[in-house]
């Protein structure tokens, strides 16, 4: 695939039932694609996490879904209140999610954690009472190769 | 590996389909059993029989998202209206028993074991 596929979409904030929607499109589109099923998983995984996040915290947000020849790159974008200290964030079981959240089964402090997991890049940028930027990239080749 | 459809999995536990009947096909290859959705996205393997107690549309995205072969609702943990219907527009699998968590999942694994 030498093209390169561009998706946006609107996160709409508390509504935990249309988290997922976003990424459940992606997979679709990578499927389509005919990308291998761990490299769509991993996209899957780390893009839901990030829309949970918007959810949670942010009030909803933007993502752009890039899918280039050599890599999927997801970035994500909200005007929520910020993270203050990123490296504790990263740290799986920290969490400021409300109880509310974690009844449903989220607010564990596994989002970050698992979304570096899942990705091959991760870059973290946060203003307190700004936002937050989250640029994501899945590589579809193996690193040699996308190299050579 | 060894493999079990979810159809199979139901006949021979004596599990309900209470979602998700045109995928009952779909095969899985292990058991994993957890209710915290954030530990699951990350650490559910691909193709596995999930055994929980969460039926919410959360649930059924993470299904889908983390690729798990089907869902299991044990303790007759009620599957609400949304999360039918999210599961069976999206094709997932999802199986009701009154057995505890470890039990229904012991079902499936010895299943495994047997075949």
């Amino acid at each position: 695939m030498s093209q390169t596929i561009s998706f946006h979409y609107d996160v709409p904030g508390d509504d935990f039932t249309r988290a997922g929607e976003a990424s459940s499109s992606v997979k679709k589109a990578l499927k389509q694609v005919g990308l291998a099923p761990e490299i769509i998983r991993n996209v899957a995984i780390a893009m839901y996490e990030g829309e949970i996040n918007m959810v949670i915290h942010a009030g909803g947000g933007q993502i752009d879904v890039e899918i280039g020849p050599d890599a999927v790159r997801m970035v994500l974008k909200d005007q929520g209140p910020g993270i203050k200290d990123i490296s504790l964030a990263m740290q799986e079981g920290w969490s400021t999610a409300p109880d509310d959240v974690r009844s449903l089964g989220f607010g564990a402090g596994m989002g970050l954690p698992n979304m570096k997991k899942y990705t091959d890049e991760m870059d973290v940028e946060s203003t307190v009472g700004v936002g937050t930027t989250v640029t994501m990239t899945v590589r579809t080749h193996p690193r040699e190769e996308a190299g050579a | 590996m060894k493999k079990v459809t979810i159809g199979q999995i139901a006949q021979e536990c004596g599990f309900s389909v209470l979602a998700g009947e045109d995928a009952l096909e779909r095969e899985a290859d292990r058991v994993f059993c957890c209710d915290l959705l954030s530990f699951v996205m990350g650490r559910a393997p691909a193709g596995s029989a999930w055994v929980t107690v969460m039926g919410n549309v959360n649930a059924i995205a993470v299904a889908v998202l983390a690729d798990t072969a089907c869902l299991v609702l044990a303790e007759n943990a009620a599957l609400d209206d949304q999360a039918r219907m999210r599961a069976d527009s999206q094709g997932v699998p999802v199986l009701g028993s009154a057995l505890p968590v470890f039990d229904a999942g012991l079902c499936i694994q010895r299943l495994l074991e047997r075949e």
